[in-house]
């Protein structure tokens, strides 16, 4: 960022790590469940009762480890963590096939629901974290507008004499005031 | 001709209107070449102050080319180069005379109105809701200028529309916002708001000769031009602004705190801004008082506070009780405008101030619509949008 204060860049820069860090963190855990939807998809249709679902949880565990390859991968995750919410939306919509009274498993498949609805709230935020520190990385320079032609130093109390023009008439300076009690103390 | 009007809330266009006419012989038309959005435009287009009806041309920031002058007026010619005031002065009434001119007693045409929403009438302002005269504003082809024989500012030669346009409005505010500070060379000047108004306070504060020159926001690009002209800045999103104004302060608290942010402050992450956000919206109260709020807190005992954001109507939960027993003194107001003008004129003349660095946009009065969304937004790092007509 483009001339602020330094503890203002420092927090630019803890906000911007802790931003990364956390689409990190998400990366590896969309690896992780997509390795299991890919390799061991009927623990989730059995326990989420989907029979018969097996090609298309797969096909979930696929686009996981891509977006977690993508996100791992990337100098700015943020589409890809983005692209994690999308993902999200769509386990969302295929759980609630399985919400069927139906549905034996229906039990398992509203904790699966509430668990992925955790999991979205974070990946929504991540998101929005990385933007945020992507505004702050790309914000216009207006680091040379001081406003000041002769420049900083030239301006600092150029129009001094005009500092006390509206002090209020019985306003003086304190210092000026000893109140004779004290005066007499001293 | 065009003008921008407003038609209610998030609604503004660009409509063909008939021209002004002179209508009093102190009166003149001002072929307009440069205005500008101002953030307390923002207020009307966010549907927040009182007394504005649907077909209002808007603008109270302009300057142009004297196109037709009254009988009686012996100021002003055709073809002198003025920046018009936004407020509307008599010149002859006892506020006038006390250079008190924002609240000048004869310029409000809805004096009755003014009386009753104030106690006492306020000037005439143009383009700038009912409660103030219902002026047709500046952000149109042409303007007609009431006691044009007083306020308007002849601009000399030499010099651009972008260097003297803000002599009209957001130079002199920031200026009075700083000056009612009475400034000590040892003094830190806290400013809440990086928008154009506290760009200018933080300049005024430094040419004032301010110790120390603080800019609390939330946009980073603001942020970065606050710092440009060597105040340290606070992003409100990422750090306590009460834990660093007390630390850059020794732990007292700035001896002077300015608030050009006014009433639609952001809901920082603290509660009391989403309780304001949550009355707002069901009409309980009009101000989101955050930032006034914050600085009662954080001003050093018998500091001063001024307030050049604009207020429109009622403040809950305003912690005066703190306020009293640190016997801070606060100072607020529409800027006098014309106390300044002459001064800062010279000024920007001998190249102590160019205003033209607040300017980030430039565009045509039919892309007026468009630029208030812009400028409300933040969009594409605006800060300060300029139409010509
Ligand atoms: N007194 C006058 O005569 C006069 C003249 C012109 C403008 N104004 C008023 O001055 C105010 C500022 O005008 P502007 O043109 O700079 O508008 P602006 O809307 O561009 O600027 C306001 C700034 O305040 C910031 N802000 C919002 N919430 C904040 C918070 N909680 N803490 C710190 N900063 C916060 C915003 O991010 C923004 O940058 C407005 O209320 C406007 O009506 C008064
Ligand atoms: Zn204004
Ligand atoms: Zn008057």
């Amino acid at each position: 960022m483009h001339g602020v204060d330094i503890h203002t860049q420092r927090a630019y820069e803890r906000k911007a790590a802790r931003a990364r860090s956390m689409a990190r963190g998400l990366g590896y855990f969309s690896i992780g469940l997509g390795l299991a939807e890919l390799f061991a998809p009927q623990v989730f249709t059995r326990f989420l009762g989907l029979h018969d679902r097996e090609t298309l949880v797969r096909s979930y565990g696929l686009r996981e480890i891509g977006t977690g390859l993508g996100v791992l991968s990337s100098a700015d995750p943020s589409s890809w963590i983005w692209g994690r919410v999308g993902g999200d939306a769509l386990d969302l919509a295929t759980l609630s096939l399985g919400m069927d009274h139906d549905n034996p498993q229906r039990d398992n498949v509203v904790l699966a629901a509430v668990a992925v609805g955790g999991i979205t709230a974070l990946d929504l935020y991540c998101a929005q974290e990385l933007d945020a520190s992507r505004r702050v990385s790309q914000a216009p320079d207006y680091s040379r507008r001081t406003g000041f032609p002769r420049g900083l130093g030239a301006s600092r109390g150029v129009a001094a004499e005009m500092a006390h023009v509206m002090r209020p008439r019985f306003v003086t300076d304190p210092p000026r005031v000893t109140p004779r009690t004290l005066a007499s103390a001293r | 001709m065009k003008a921008l009007r407003w038609h209610g809330k998030h609604d503004i266009r660009c409509d063909s209107v008939p021209d002004p006419e002179i209508e009093h012989p102190r009166d003149a038309i001002i072929k307009v070449t440069s205005c500008a959005i101002c953030g307390s435009d923002l207020h009307l287009y966010d549907g927040f102050m009182p007394g504005m009806k649907s077909g209002d041309i808007i603008g109270h920031e302009f300057m142009g080319e004297v196109m037709e002058v009254g009988s009686e007026n012996r100021k002003l010619k055709v073809g002198d180069r003025v920046v018009v005031p936004f407020t509307i002065i008599c010149g002859e009434c006892d506020q006038c005379r006390r250079s008190n001119f924002s609240v000048c007693e004869r310029t409000n045409r809805n004096k009755k109105m003014g009386d009753t929403a104030f106690g006492h009438t306020t000037a005439g302002l143009f383009g700038y809701t009912h409660l103030t005269g219902g002026y047709p504003g500046g952000q149109a082809e042409f303007v007609r200028v009431p006691y044009a024989d007083v306020a308007p500012v002849k601009i000399p030669n030499g010099l651009t529309d972008e260097q003297v346009l803000f002599l009209g409005d957001i130079l002199p505010t920031g200026w009075q916002a700083a000056v009612q500070c009475d400034i000590e060379p040892t003094d830190t000047v806290a400013i809440w708001g990086a928008g154009p108004v506290g760009q200018f306070a933080i300049r005024s504060a430094i040419m004032l000769g301010a110790r120390q020159v603080v800019a609390i926001d939330n946009v980073p690009e603001r942020l970065s031009m606050a710092a440009a002209s060597g105040a340290i800045t606070i992003n409100f999103d990422e750090e306590s602004v009460i834990e660093r104004l007390n630390e850059l302060t020794g732990g007292k608290g700035p001896e002077k705190c300015i608030d050009a942010v006014g009433m639609e402050a952001h809901a920082t992450a603290t509660l009391d801004s989403m309780y304001d956000r949550a009355k707002q919206a069901v009409m309980l109260e009009t101000d989101r008082p955050h930032v006034l709020r914050e600085i009662f807190y954080v001003c050093r005992p018998a500091g001063t506070v001024s307030v050049p954001g604009v207020y429109g109507g009622l403040l809950d939960k305003m912690p005066f009780g703190m306020a009293m027993n640190k016997g801070l003194t606060i100072r607020m107001g529409q800027t006098h405008v014309n106390r300044w003008t002459d001064d800062l004129l010279e000024r920007i003349q001998q190249g102590q101030i160019d205003p033209s660095f607040v300017i980030t946009h430039t565009a045509r009065l039919e892309d007026g619509p468009a630029l208030y969304e812009t400028f409300k937004h933040k969009h594409d790092g605006c800060i300060k949008v300029v139409l010509k007509p």
